[in-house]
């Protein structure tokens, strides 16, 4: 085991942990702060991956963007300590059946599909790359995202600015 | 690169990588943040001094230059407070996780040609996106604390943060574009040469886009330090720390080595901003007016002299915010985002525009 798996698991052991937490935890700041760790070690992930790019926006839009407008709304919250979130167990036979379908599909998919395997090389930069792949060959995709965004925060300011 | 020789030194296996890498990532910690750090306060309460017409500290030493070593000190010594009602776990790995994501960006500020943290492609773009971890952890220390004047220092300190980041993120971009790096050591590289090839006199070379390129850098120029400024809440954009109103802000609660650790952080930032801004604009470790190695054929005086231009330019913003500090008043919370959201960012958007067309050309 070289230096580069030991990192490997280090990240998958903060996710996995950490969104473990995220979900059984009853403090919903608890929640949000351990989201922060989830996506650290995603981040740190796609860095062993390769994907130096996706690993910084990853950092930029979750932890500087979705985790501080969810850490926001709930601190803004009135009363944030006495909300009550229900964590019971109802339905048990659905869920296991259901659980138990869906995570036999993909424990199957994973042993029976035949990895690609490459030898390990130093991953190269993407950013040019990617640069160049989305203002030329998919220009048109990412412009209409762009739109598609842009009317998502038109409307999110008309509907914040209308006054009664 | 220091890197190299790291690793040749502990012969060359895989163990002297690991070796290599540990030093490589704590050299800027020990050689640069902490003697950093106690310069800069004690130059901070000499500038505030001077400026108001006091002498500040005297009794300690000479000039009163042992203050802050017998500053951290009392610091070590005392209690480590933790009141009932702070929120332990979260009030505990708070400073831990500010300062964390103060020392990350350090990971891509050149220090010299042959030491940067980690050659990463990103650079610039890196350093943003790690800021996120401060705020994160500053919005921690707010809730954590359990306090009004705590949590409401924190949140203004958030949305501070926030919106500056746009003009600064608006005039990198306007660099990246100009350049074709992201890269701070490549940036750097490219202003080699004398003081007209920095890019605030438009970069190197000598076409007509250079010059056109002047008052847009300028502008850039302005944006990129205002914004950075607000970013470590320095004043005038101290309203999250602002004193006479909110106590002290985020770090209210703490004491001792945690409050320390605050403190750490916002000086490593203030060298760090100034270090961005430095490495975008004024030629990062390049000095403007060649370098007596080449001159006497000395090479490896080089990467000394580049050392000491990095941090004469970079303890000359530092100066410079707390010139500013002991100078300007503080501005209320609606001025604050009108600034960022109804000034900068429009002026950053327009000189963007500008600066792509003129690449264009």
């Amino acid at each position: 085991m070289n230096v580069y798996d030991f990192i490997f698991y280090l990240f998958a052991a903060i996710t996995v942990l950490s969104a473990f937490f995220v979900v059984t935890n009853r403090n919903i700041v608890y929640s949000a702060f351990f989201l922060l760790f989830t996506f650290f070690g995603v981040a740190g992930i796609y860095v062993l991956l390769g994907a130096d790019f996706v690993a910084i926006v990853q950092l930029i839009v979750y932890v500087g963007g979705i985790l501080i407008l969810l850490l926001f709304g709930v601190m803004l919250t009135n009363k944030i300590t006495n909300v009550e979130i229900k964590t019971g167990t109802i339905n048990i036979y659905p869920a296991v059946i259901g659980v138990g379908l869906l995570s036999g599909a993909l424990l199957a998919a994973l042993i029976t599909s035949t990895w690609k395997t490459f030898p390990t090389e130093a991953p190269l930069p993407t950013t040019a790359a990617l640069g160049t792949m989305l203002l030329q060959e998919y220009a048109l995709v990412f412009e209409l995202l762009g739109i598609i965004l842009l009317i998502a925060l038109i409307g999110a300011a008309s509907i914040a600015r209308r006054e009664a | 690169m220091m890197y190299d020789f790291l690793v040749d030194l502990f012969g060359n296996s895989a163990l002297a990588n690991i070796i290599a890498g540990t030093i490589q990532s704590l050299l800027p910690l020990f050689v640069f943040i902490l003697p950093f750090a106690l310069f800069a306060v004690y130059l901070e309460r000499k500038v505030s001094a001077h400026m108001q017409d006091r002498l500040g500290p005297m009794r300690t030493g000479w000039h009163g230059w042992k203050q802050t070593i017998a500053d951290i000190l009392k610091l070590i010594q005392k209690e480590d407070i933790v009141a009932k009602d702070n929120d332990r776990l979260l009030f505990n790995l708070a400073p831990i996780i500010v300062f964390a994501g103060s020392y990350a960006a350090f990971a891509a500020i050149p220090f010299t040609s042959i030491f940067i943290g980690t050659e990463v492609d990103l650079g610039i773009f890196y350093i943003i996106a790690v800021t996120g971890i401060v705020v994160a952890g500053i919005l921690m220390a707010g809730w954590a604390s359990n306090n009004k004047y705590s949590l409401l220092g924190s949140m203004r300190s958030v949305a501070q943060i926030i919106s500056y980041e746009i003009p600064t993120i608006l005039v990198a971009l306007s660099l990246v574009m100009i350049s074709g790096s992201m890269n701070l050591h490549t940036l750097s590289e490219q202003q080699t040469g004398y003081a007209w090839n920095w890019y605030i006199f438009g970069g190197p070379g000598s076409e007509l886009s250079k010059f056109l390129l002047i008052p847009s850098m300028l502008v850039g120029f302005l944006i990129i330090y205002i914004s950075t400024l607000a970013e470590v809440n320095r004043t005038p954009f101290d309203i999250p720390e602002a004193e006479s109103e909110l106590v002290s802000g985020y770090h209210t609660e703490y004491s001792g080595m945690k409050f320390a650790m605050f403190f750490l952080a916002e000086y490593a930032n203030m060298f760090a901003v100034s270090a961005i801004v430095v490495a975008l604009f004024l030629g990062g470790y390049q000095s403007p007016i060649g370098y007596l190695g080449d001159l006497i054929g000395a090479k490896w005086m080089i990467p000394i002299e580049q050392f000491s231009w990095f941090t004469i330019k970079g303890v000359f913003f530092v100066f410079v915010q707390m010139w500013l500090r002991w100078t300007l008043p503080r501005l209320r919370v609606d001025q604050l985002m009108a600034v960022s959201w109804k000034y900068l960012i429009p002026i950053a958007f327009v000189n963007l525009i500008i600066i792509g067309l003129i690449t264009l050309l």
